[in-house]
This record gives C-alpha cells, sequence and structure tokens, in this order.
C-alpha cells in the first residue's frame, strides 16, 4: 500500500493535473479522488474482523461522499436539479430495499444490485461515446483516442455482460426461474464464438476512424448483453456462490474500465478491489467444492441426475426415523453438540427456531457450536450472516478446518438443510461427483440427527448420502423450522 | 494522466486487493460482497459528468439523459448497500459474558 500512495504522488507531482473535462484543474481534485480510493481499501480492509467492520463501512460512506462531491464541484453543472432528483429516487429507492429485505434474500439482493452496476457502466460507457469530448477523450482532430476506444468497448462489454448475467443469476435465486441448468445444444461453441466477436470487433472498433464503424459500437453492446444472458444459463442453483462473486469481480473490472476512459483513481483503485474480491471469493467457493473455475463456467452441474440408477437400491435400504422426543432427550444428554446448517434452513426460514434450541441447550449445560461451509447457502457467508440475524454469536460459529477434528469428540451432530456438504461419498467414492470436495467428518460423532423434508431428495448434486443410512443416524422428517420448534417443545 | 500512470495505479490496486481480500475474515464474505457493491458504484462519478455535460456537443442531450438514468441506478447500489451491509454487519455480536 505504501507503494501504490509512494507511487500515485510520484505521478501526481510528474504530471500536470488534467480533469476529465480535458482542462488543467486543481491538484486538489486528483488528490480527493485519491483519498476517496484510499478510503474504500479502508472498508474492505475493517472487514477483517467484526468488531472493526462497521468502522470499515463508514469509511467507504466518506469515501463515496467525497468522489461525489469533488465531481460535482468540478464539473460545471447544467443540471443540479436532475441530478439532485436522480440521486434522491434512486437512494431512496435502495435505501428502502435494503431495510426490507429478508436477510435469506440476501443473494439476489446482492446479484440484482450486480446488475445495476452492470447497467450504469454500459450507461456512462455510452454516454461517452456519444458525448466524448465531455470525458475529455478527443484528439487533437475530433477523433475519441485510440486506447479510450478500447476502454470503451471493454468497459461496455464487461458492464452488459455483468448486466444481464445477474439478471439472469437473480430470477434464478430468486425462484422466478428454475434453478436447473437450461443446456442448450453447442453452447461451447456459440459462446466461443460470441466471445471471440466481442474481442475482434473491439479491435475492429479501436483501429478504424470512428465515423466507418458508426454500427460496430452498438454490435459488442448487444453481443455482450447476448453471452452475458448465455454463460448464467447453463449454470446449476448449487453453483450459484460461484456465479455470484464471478460478477461480482465482472463489476468490479467494468468500473475500472470506466475509470480507465476517465483517468479516475477512485474508480481504478475501487474497480481493482471489487474485481480481486470477487475473483477471490471465486476461487474460495471452487475449492471447497473441489472444481475448476472453468468446470463451473461450463455449466450443467446437477442436470443428469446420477441418483437414478441406483434410484432402486436406494429405496429399499434401511433407515431410521427420529422424532422431535428423541432428539430433544438425546441432545440434553449430550455434552457437545455441533450443528450444521445448509440452504435448507435458510429456505425454511428456520435460524430462529435454531438458535432458540441451541440456547435452550446451552442453559441445560450442553456445548453448542455451529460447523459451516464454504459453500452452505446461496452465496459465500450466507449462513453466518442468518446466524448472525438470529442473534447467534459470531464466536460460536466455526469454519470447515477450523471445526472438523472435533466431531470425532462430538456427542451430536444435528444436520439441518445440508447434505452434500456432510456426504462421506466426497471422501470415499472416486466415482461420485463430489469426489475430493472437503466435506464434514460427521460419521464420526456419536449421534447424527439428519432434518430433511423427506427421503426423496437428494442434495443439489443429485448423489445419495451414505449418512442417511448409519447406525447412529436419525433421520427427522419434517420442516426444519417445524423440527427445531418441535424439539423447543420437547426440551 | 497518461496510459501508462492509470495502468501502474491499477496494477498496485490490484495487489493491494489480493491481500486486504485475502485477510477478510470467511463470516464477512457476505458483508463483504455488499459492500464491494456500493464501492463499485463509484462509477457514478462518470454518470455524473455525462449528466453534468447538458448539451453543448451532437450526443450531449442524450448523453445527459443516460447519465442520469445512470445517477439513479448507481444511487440505488450506494445507498442500498452501504445500509444493507450496516444492517448486516449490526447483528454479528460477540457472546455475552457473564
Amino acid at each position: 500500500m505504501r507503494a501504490l500512495l509512494g507511487g500515485a504522488a510520484a505521478l501526481f507531482f510528474a504530471t500536470p493535473a488534467m480533469a476529465a473535462s480535458g482542462e488543467a484543474v486543481n491538484p486538489w481534485v486528483a488528490v480527493a479522488y485519491l483519498i476517496s480510493g484510499v478510503l474504500f481499501i479502508l472498508a474492505l480492509r475493517g472487514l477483517s474482523s467484526p468488531e472493526t467492520s462497521r468502522a470499515g463501512n463508514r469509511y467507504g460512506m466518506i469515501g463515496m461522499l467525497i468522489a461525489v462531491v469533488t465531481t460535482l464541484v468540478t464539473h460545471d453543472i447544467a443540471s443540479l436539479p436532475e441530478i439532485g432528483v436522480a440521486i434522491a429516487i434512486g437512494g431512496g429507492f435502495g435505501f428502502i430495499v435494503a431495510r426490507k429485505i429478508a436477510m435469506t434474500d440476501m443473494p439476489q439482493l446482492v446479484a440484482g444490485f450486480h446488475s445495476l452496476v452492470g447497467m450504469a457502466a454500459v450507461l456512462v460507457g455510452v454516454a461517452a461515446y456519444l458525448n466524448p469530448g465531455a470525458f475529455g477523450i478527443l484528439d487533437s482532430a475530433g477523433e475519441i483516442l485510440v486506447v479510450s476506444r478500447v476502454e470503451l468497448g471493454l468497459g461496455v462489454a464487461i458492464g452488459a455482460i455483468t448486466f444481464s448475467g445477474s439478471v439472469i443469476a437473480f430470477l434464478k435465486l430468486n425462484g422466478n426461474m428454475s434453478g436447473a441448468p437450461i443446456m442448450l445444444p453447442g453452447r461451447h461453441v456459440i459462446n466461443l464464438g460470441v466471445l471471440s466477436g466481442i474481442i475482434g470487433l473491439t479491435a475492429y472498433f479501436a483501429i478504424l476512424p470512428t465515423a466507418e464503424t458508426a454500427m460496430v459500437f452498438w454490435i459488442i453492446l448487444a453481443l455482450a448483453f447476448i453471452i452475458g444472458f448465455l454463460l448464467i444459463i447453463p449454470i446449476g442453483g448449487a453453483d450459484m456462490p460461484v456465479v455470484v462473486s464471478m460478477l461480482n469481480s465482472y463489476s468490479g473490472w467494468a468500473a475500472a474500465a470506466m475509470g480507465f476512459t476517465l483517468g479516475n483513481t477512485a474508480m481504478i483503485i475501487t474497480g481493482a478491489l471489487v474485481g480481486s474480491s470477487g475473483a477471490i471469493l471465486s476461487y474460495i467457493m471452487c475449492k471447497a467444492m473441489n472444481r475448476s473455475f472453468i468446470s463451473v463456467i461450463a455449466g450443467g452441474f446437477g442436470a443428469d441426475s446420477s441418483g437414478s440408477s441406483d434410484g432402486a437400491e436406494k429405496i429399499d435400504r434401511p433407515w431410521k426415523r427420529g422424532s422431535a422426543e428423541d432428539a430433544a432427550y438425546m441432545m440434553k444428554q449430550a455434552e457437545n453438540i455441533i450443528i450444521i446448517p445448509g440452504y435448507g434452513m435458510a429456505v425454511a426460514q428456520a435460524q430462529h427456531a435454531l438458535r432458540e434450541m441451541g440456547d435452550m441447550l446451552k442453559e441445560e449445560g450442553v456445548n453448542v457450536k455451529y460447523a459451516i461451509h464454504p459453500v452452505a447457502g446461496r452465496m459465500p457467508g450466507h449462513m453466518n450472516v442468518l446466524l448472525a440475524e438470529a442473534n447467534v454469536p459470531y464466536d460460536e460459529v466455526f469454519e470447515l478446518e477450523d471445526i472438523n477434528s472435533e466431531f470425532a469428540q462430538a456427542d451430536v451432530a444435528f444436520i439441518i438443510g445440508a447434505n452434500d456438504v456432510v456426504n462421506p461419498a466426497a471422501k470415499t467414492d472416486k466415482g461420485s461427483p463430489i469426489y475430493g470436495m472437503p466435506v464434514f467428518d460427521v460419521e464420526k460423532a456419536k449421534t447424527i440427527f439428519f432434518i430433511k423434508r423427506s427421503m426423496g431428495g437428494v442434495g443439489y448434486a443429485g448423489v445419495d448420502n451414505e449418512v442417511f443410512y448409519m447406525d447412529q443416524t436419525m433421520m427427522l422428517l419434517s420442516d426444519a423450522k417445524k423440527m427445531c420448534e418441535d424439539i423447543v417443545k420437547a426440551l | 494522466m497518461d496510459f501508462i500512470s492509470i495502468l501502474s495505479i491499477f496494477v498496485m490496486a490490484c495487489f493491494v486487493g489480493y491481500y486486504v481480500v485475502w485477510s477478510v475474515t470467511p463470516a464477512l464474505h457476505t458483508p463483504l460482497m455488499a459492500v464491494t457493491n456500493a464501492i463499485s458504484s463509484v462509477i457514478i462519478v462518470g454518470a455524473l459528468i455525462a449528466a453534468a455535460a447538458g448539451s453543448q456537443a451532437d450526443g450531449g442531450q442524450t448523453a445527459k439523459w443516460l447519465g442520469l438514468v445512470g445517477v439513479v441506478l448507481a444511487s440505488v447500489n450506494i445507498f442500498g448497500g452501504f445500509a444493507v451491509t450496516e444492517r448486516m454487519l449490526a447483528m454479528y455480536k460477540k457472546k455475552e459474558r457473564k
């Protein structure tokens, strides 16, 4: 970071600062954008622990305020009232949504927000293309600078991909569209063709004079909207954490591309931060599923149910059914309980009932811990937020690698709405689609309670789970929320 | 600023981003996504420039309206993103020591 600051300061003193409008301006303007970029870095830095996170969020807000005010002060604003109204409309809507949204709906909210960043990037890019003079990207002959044409082409393309991709992700997460992968024949060929088309046309757009490429810009934009759509439809619900992170990354690169066009440090720093953030999250998610990024993007996971072939065998296998009273009795006697929540808990909105159950057990002197798999839920950290919402203290919640050794000492593993992340096939069955994925060693616990709505469903990966049939397993077949409430009553 | 200066800032910022994001605790990954969403709406700067420029040039009038729409969209994100992050972060509490 020191290198960044030093480098930026050196640049700042070496070159006369130019505003986007092309006139020489007060060098403090560049400093202001730099400060807001640094505040954004601090905003992310704050998230290294829950104690510092709220201060970090404030830094982010201050950084944004500085960037907006600086822009407004340094440009001749012909339309201040309109801008004020625009901010009020957007801000008011955003604020209300943020206050009203249920925590379980966070993945689709984030996907929806990504689509807005993408669309905003497209609009800024198109505006810069239509009115390049205002953005200071004209050369002496009145042509848009070549480097700016590359940035504009790439910027609107990434923005458009972010937009249409996020809209599909939103529809899938929000349940307006089936989470099942939609597989077009020859989709890899189509996608590669469209992508190379975008890159080729961007080069063409950059090399030839603007007058000869009047339509090219719009074709790039249209192709980018299409490819974003095509890229996300074949990706199934279980891979959504990766998709949401990936789109997060794209929205960052789109902002960075526009930052290059405007020569604005705040936008470039932010774009790079957000871009790397999304990329790292995608990497973490892929690693937690033991899948390559390419295979996730290629899509289709969970489409062909491998469970259908051994379906007959599955039904015949014996399993034990437990009741809420059994679970309450056993857990009261236990010393150590580890609770493993999954997406099913979010669907059933069971986090509050679960916390109540945990509290009652703690009063009985039981040691209760929560174990969270990196890909539990529909976005990174989804389960942590839900437990936090239900007032579970964050120091009772543990990550996979921190708690996995403790299952051997656990009396009860309580699985609520999770499935693939506790499937031992990931460790033993080389033929399983989830082989190699790091999973919880629940089978080492003395007793396992497995809340599931029915014996029919088999998780997103479509694989049967050995844990159902183990001697120490009791299946609690019910809605997750109702089961937790019943256990609370029985306690 | 010339292209190389901008590129240097960008590359440096990528490295900063890499190290900062790895230090984020996994428990806060959802707030991380929400807040990155909010800050990437700094793209509002571009939308403001377009909206502010007015109709000096040929495409200026269209650009102005596109800019205004961009301002609306980015504002949804800025206010929504920071507010929802704040709401989430307020829920993370430590165990009460008795």
